[in-house]
């Protein structure tokens, strides 16, 4: 084993070690949520997973993106079986050590895996395009200034130089190969590198092996930077759609929870054996509030898709509110929500689990205007390419205002004090609910 | 001169020791909202027509607790349900009929955990079924070359997933069935759900039926059919915003295959 294997072996541990270092922290941070069994139907789960979460079905509703998207997915997976060769390859120093025992597939395997590194790089170029010159409108919302645009060039022009760092490792191995250099062994075949060929021919074998190895080492630092760079970005969706996916709602769109909390406060009160005069009973474990004022109030399942959330904002363009130059845009809501939530990990790692800093997601991140502005239509739920849901964090935010801080805008209010008083949102009597049968 | 619509209530029909085969929840809209109510006479018209052994809770029925709900306060709207469900019960209903698809989403989804197991059908639903066995039988004739498009309300279509009952109603009518450009999954909402309907919008550009009814301008239909008393309130105001009065008309499914069969 020689030094550069060494190296190799430090490099790796280092990577590996600091991606669950902060793997660790997200998980944590994702159980400061609320407890919610989610175990049923696993069957059908398994089901939707595949489609929408493996088989990208409701990506191509936008067929360009879509499309493109499927490329730099499949390649992305598809490329993740060099990078295991690569890692073997670094660790004993042998050169292309799945060759020997794959025989001719090994040739089809990289030859396909150099025409997907072309298509990714190309769909990578395309979306640059897409969010740099073209003014889609959906990259152009408030939320998206700053960081997140910054975040989503950083993935794509990484995948671009990784791409290209292959493709050229590749050129340069090939002519080793083929001048019979010792320890280059003939292996693979080369459609897509063979093109950057005759640029590298006439450099000497020694200025080539150097070339090789900067490439060689250029694109596997670059994968092992990568990956500690998801944990800090929206491209942590990579890893996070699946389980969100997962464990998606399964009812209706339109059926909301029945809040269970709420539920034995009612019952309690249409009891006709309960004592009105007893004393309340002692509460089981902490106060729960109703609603969500802070992430700690959200249920792991809504703080997990804030971080699977790729800021593709296909939902705050179906959002009519959006489109209609309200303040609420659901993909901001889920962007808060993650903000907030890395806040209050900071905060733990730094000050300790009771340390409170007197904000919250709702008020210091979340205004009221955004939630009032909501006709809970279910459009952002729809268009979500993996099924989060930003209405289920706008409806418990919603219910935090309206039961914890009574804050409603007085229409409501007026509204509410209608149903209670005669069983209707207007301010009609009970008693002339049928008088419709005799009015024409 | 208003034409005596042959209604029961529960009430009368337990007094009579008989059941309806079906329970119409009129709605708080149905009930009280002028528009609405007519939507509400010309569907008991269909159902007195086909020979639907229905009734209505009247005086008895409350509000489902789906603004209230959707609005924030879940200890009203669990009230709410509670009482309605202890009403239902009493009368062992089994099936629900509502021409508000907000109040068949709260029946037949939100009422269940609450103890409240129904079926629930929205009566485009029920009329779909109806003209499927043969028992009604729609005559489009009145509307033969006429333009007809279909606004999905959100809490039938993208909340419960139907999209094909009122297109199947419409289909029968003998128009031409026109999609606006945003239709089914990709509908966009009227403005009023999630209890925007008793509220004024937050400050924007535009109003959400304004931006609706730039679809409906651009489709040019005679007529768009509704199925949700709230969307007939935003649409019927986005027309009189667009002065599209004379052009364009807004008409509930059960308006149109009443108004077909001449009742």
């Amino acid at each position: 084993m020689g030094l550069e294997n060494i190296l190799f072996i430090v490099v790796l541990a280092t990577a590996v070690f600091w991606f669950s270092k902060n793997l660790k922290t997200i998980i944590r941070n994702i159980n400061l949520g609320k407890d919610l069994d989610i175990s049923d139907n696993k069957t059908e789960r398994w089901k939707k997973m595949l489609m929408i979460a493996i088989g990208q079905s409701k990506m191509v509703k936008k067929p360009i993106s879509g499309l493109m998207h499927i490329v730099v997915y499949a390649g992305f997976v598809i490329i993740n079986i060099e990078v295991l060769e690569i890692v073997i390859d670094g660790i004993l120093g042998t050169h292309r050590v799945f060759a020997a025992p794959l025989g001719g597939f090994y040739d089809f395997l990289i030859a396909s895996f150099e025409v997907l590194a072309l298509l990714v790089l190309t769909a990578c170029v395309i979306f640059l395009i897409r969010r740099n010159l073209l003014s889609i409108k959906r990259f152009g919302f408030r939320e998206m200034i700053g960081w997140p645009k910054t975040d989503a060039n950083i993935i794509l022009i990484v995948e671009v130089l990784l791409m290209g760092a292959f493709l050229k490792m590749n050129a340069a191995d090939s002519i080793l190969q083929a001048r019979g250099v010792e320890h280059y062994s003939q292996a693979g075949a080369f459609p897509v590198s063979s093109m950057i060929v005759p640029l590298l021919e006439g450099f000497s074998t020694s200025s080539l092996i150097v070339f090789e190895r900067v490439t060689w080492w250029f694109h596997i630092i670059g994968i092992f930077l990568f990956l500690n760079y998801l944990p800090y970005s929206k491209h942590f969706h990579i890893i996070l759609a699946f389980p969100s996916v997962f464990y998606s709602k399964l009812k209706p769109k339109g059926e909301f929870d029945n809040m269970a909390s709420v539920k034995k406060e009612v019952e309690l009160m249409f009891d006709p054996s309960a004592d009105p005069y007893a004393a309340p009973a002692e509460p089981e474990g902490p106060i729960e509030r109703f609603g969500a004022k802070d992430v700690q109030d959200l249920s792991w399942k809504q703080l997990m898709d804030s971080y699977s959330c790729t800021e593709c904002g296909r939902c705050s363009e179906q959002c009519p509110a959006a489109q209609t130059g309200k303040l609420l845009s659901p993909r901001k809501i889920m962007m808060d929500t993650r903000d907030r939530l890395e806040e209050v990990g900071k905060n733990i790692d730094q000050h300790g689990v009771e340390h409170q800093d007197g904000k919250s997601l709702l008020g210091d991140y979340i205004q009221e205007e955004e939630l009032w502005a909501c006709t809970t239509c279910n459009a952002c739920v729809d268009a979500c390419p993996i099924e989060l849901n930003p209405l289920s964090i706008i409806m418990d935010m919603r219910r935090s205002l309206v039961m914890e801080e009574s804050k409603v805008p007085s229409e409501l209010a007026g509204m509410i004090t209608n149903i209670e008083n005669n069983g209707a949102p207007w301010q009609f009597a009970q008693a002339d609910r049928a008088n419709w049968i005799n009015e024409d | 001169m208003s034409e005596a619509l042959n209604v029961n209530t529960m009430a009368d029909l337990m007094a009579k020791g008989e059941k309806p085969e079906v329970l119409f929840w009129v709605g708080c809209a149905g009930s009280f909202d002028d528009r609405a109510k007519k939507i509400t006479r010309s569907f008991v018209k269909i159902l007195n027509k086909v020979g639907v052994n229905f009734a209505i809770l009247g005086t008895e029925e409350s509000c489902t607790g789906d603004p209230a709900k959707r609005a924030g306060n879940e200890i009203l709207f669990q009230m709410q349900a509670m009482t309605n469900i202890q009403v239902l019960n009493e009368y062992e209903v089994k099936k629900i009929v509502t021409t508000c698809p907000h109040c068949f989403n709260t029946l037949k989804n939100e009422y269940p955990g609450l103890g409240g197991d129904y079926e629930v059908m929205h009566h485009t639903q029920l009329l779909q079924g109806l003209m499927n066995e043969g028992k009604l039988k729609i005559e489009g004739g009145k509307f033969k070359g006429k333009k007809i498009a279909f606004h999905d309300p959100c809490y039938l279509g993208r909340g419960n997933g139907e999209y094909e009952a009122p297109r199947a109603l419409l289909e029968e009518l003998d128009a031409e069935l026109i999609e606006l450009k945003r239709c089914r999954s990709k509908g966009l909402c009227c403005g009023a759900g999630g209890a925007q309907m008793f509220k004024e919008a937050e400050p924007g550009t535009k109003e959400v039926n304004i931006e609706r009814m730039e679809d409906v301008v651009e489709a040019k239909p005679d007529i768009v059919a509704v199925g949700c008393p709230f969307c007939m309130t935003m649409m019927t105001d986005g027309v009189k915003n667009k002065e599209k009065e004379d052009t364009l008309k807004i008409y509930d499914l059960a308006e149109l295959i009443a108004e077909g069969n001449g009742l």
